[in-house]
């Protein structure tokens, strides 16, 4: 975290296998879950959240495999996905609402449609993406958990 | 509008929770796009959509969507019904296509999720 001295709250990683739609979103349903237990902010959990669906999907969706983490501590609420796959060739474009190169099976699921990153922007307070192409992906998406957004959803 | 309401007004069959139909459904959102869907809906909101794989339970579960009703007649997976059933979220079919169910609902004063925002907007 970029905040190193604050104590963590909560720590939890769990593995992502590319392809496996019917599994897709448990690990999500899971942080979200224990996010609520955690005590964080109802508005925040449900950001981060959905985030974390839309960056696990990214991962079922294009990557062999990969992982979802979440660390919490007293100031910040932090999401990584991190994929061995494809990466991303050109970023700025895939932050582009409706750019996807998703294959039409993946938007047959109401997936795909270009909108996945672009939400995660809109959501999180900030993200840091590091890809490598040919080799994976990194999605580092943060949530103030002081942020005026979440006084009242 | 509680969902026992909506299941009338949609002469829907329920398929999953219906432990859950005195619940209220404050705005609603049809789609057939999951990614508009995670974008645009707030809490407590009842989906509409012609979409039946498990994903769409998943994506209720995210969002804390109060009920799903399946459109003109869509009838869902075990898997998705199972899912649903685990969760207490009701799930509901309806004959009528996503534009006349669309238009039943908002007749009768339900709003869409931009329109909710805008008004909560005003109040405060």
């Amino acid at each position: 975290m970029s905040d190193d001295d604050a104590e963590l709250e909560l720590a939890l990683r769990f593995p992502i296998l590319g392809g496996a739609f019917l599994m897709a979103g448990r690990a999500s349903v899971l942080i979200k879950r224990a996010l609520e237990e955690a005590g964080v902010e109802a508005g925040l959990v449900r950001r981060a959240a959905l985030c974390a669906y839309e960056a696990e999907m990214n991962v079922v969706i294009y990557a062999r495999s990969g992982s979802l983490s979440v660390e919490v501590n007293r100031r910040q609420v932090r999401i990584v996905a991190q994929d061995r796959g494809p990466g991303i060739a050109d970023v700025d474009l895939a932050f582009t609402p409706g750019y996807s190169t998703a294959s039409a099976k993946v938007r047959e699921l109401g997936f795909g449609a270009g909108m996945g990153l672009p939400n995660i922007r809109t959501h999180a307070d900030q993200v840091a993406v590091e890809t490598v192409p040919g080799q994976g992906t990194r999605l580092v998406i943060s949530f103030e958990r002081t942020s005026k957004r979440d006084d009242s959803s | 509008m509680n969902l026992a309401d909506v299941q009338k007004l949609l002469a829907a069959r329920v398929l999953a929770g219906e432990e859950g139909l005195g619940r209220e459904a404050g705005t609603v959102c049809g789609s057939d796009l999951m990614s508009d869907v995670l974008a645009f809906t707030m809490p407590g909101t009842l989906l509409l959509t012609g979409l039946t794989h498990p994903q769409v339970v998943r994506t209720a579960q995210i969002l804390d969507l109060v009920a799903v009703v399946f459109v003109r007649g869509k009838q869902p997976g075990p898997e998705t019904v199972e899912m649903a059933a685990q969760q207490g979220l009701p799930l509901l079919s309806t004959e009528l296509p996503m534009y006349e169910a669309c238009g039943l609902l908002y007749s009768k004063g339900l709003p869409g999720c931009q329109q909710a925002r805008g008004q909560a907007a005003q109040v405060a």
